[in-house]
């Protein structure tokens, strides 16, 4: 069920991002798309919209964009809790940590080592 | 006289229906990308449920095994970037496969390795954020303003 459930609304998030690409003006590029899905899941995630979903969804929520923006807004809110206005500033990069280090390391790897195919 | 006006009614329909078609034709472009972004999103998700599972059956946390899980997707992502494969995947799913993590890595590996003959600083460095730093910069701006408000509002 939850690999069902991983699924669909997994693909439903990214069907969101193919409706507001096609329907929009050409200069929305995949990278406005990505700078809204963080945001937009941040901004979800503090409103207390967006753990509900990871909790049905898991890998579905998780996964998207958005659950980097999760991670990030969740981040910030508990070290705020317990570290004030100094956990407002460390606490969302240091839930994300592991994802933006792993993309930089393997992102320069795979830079580096492989060559660009056409 | 009549077979004529017959004839031209028929060729006033060829065309209203020419019409139709070209208004509908758009429409079946949106329906087909969205498909297809709601398959190949849906399938990148569900390889990364199957990965959470296995390290939370390893006994990870939750919070660890998501984080450890993002980690794999983004190795995976941008190897399939690297041996050609991830773009072929993208021309088929769209933003299935912009918005999952995967494409995040992508966005990174991909203008990076065409920038390696730029050098190693300005080439691979830089290029590297053409898309990732402008995601970093608005989510890190968005935590910061968020875990103020929690700090104003507590």
């Amino acid at each position: 069920m939850k690999f069902l459930l991983a699924f669909v609304i997994g693909g439903l998030i990214c069907l969101i991002g193919q409706l507001v690409m096609d329907m929009t003006r050409a200069s929305v590029t995949p990278a406005h798309v990505l700078v809204g899905y963080v945001t937009g899941g941040a901004i979800l995630s503090a409103l207390g919209l967006y753990q509900p979903l990871v909790n049905l969804a898991g890998a579905g929520a998780t996964i998207p964009l958005s659950g980097f923006g999760h991670s990030l807004a969740q981040g910030a809110i508990k070290a705020v809790q317990t570290r004030g206005l100094l956990g407002a500033f460390a606490g969302g990069i240091e839930a994300a940590a592991v994802g933006v280090v792993a993309a930089v390391v393997f992102g320069y790897a795979a830079a580096v080592l492989f060559n660009p195919k056409d | 006289m009549n077979e004529n006006a017959g004839f031209n009614k028929q060729q006033q329909d060829v065309a209203e229906f020419q019409g139709l078609i070209d208004q509908v034709r758009p429409k079946h472009a949106y329906l087909k990308n969205a498909i297809m972004a709601f398959l190949v999103g849906g399938t990148i998700c569900l390889i990364g449920q199957c990965i959470l599972q296995i390290y939370t059956g390893q006994g990870l946390e939750q919070q660890q095994a998501q984080a450890a899980t993002a980690a794999t997707m983004v190795f995976l992502g941008a190897f399939l970037t690297g041996i050609g494969v991830y773009d072929q995947i993208g021309k088929y799913g769209g933003a299935g496969s912009i918005v999952p993590i995967t494409g995040f890595a992508n966005s990174i590996v991909a203008p990076a390795m065409e920038a390696r003959r730029e050098g190693y600083v300005f080439g691979v460095g830089a290029k590297m954020f053409t898309i990732a730093g402008p995601v970093l910069v608005y989510g890190f701006l968005i935590s910061v303003l968020i875990g103020i408000s929690f700090f104003l509002l507590r």
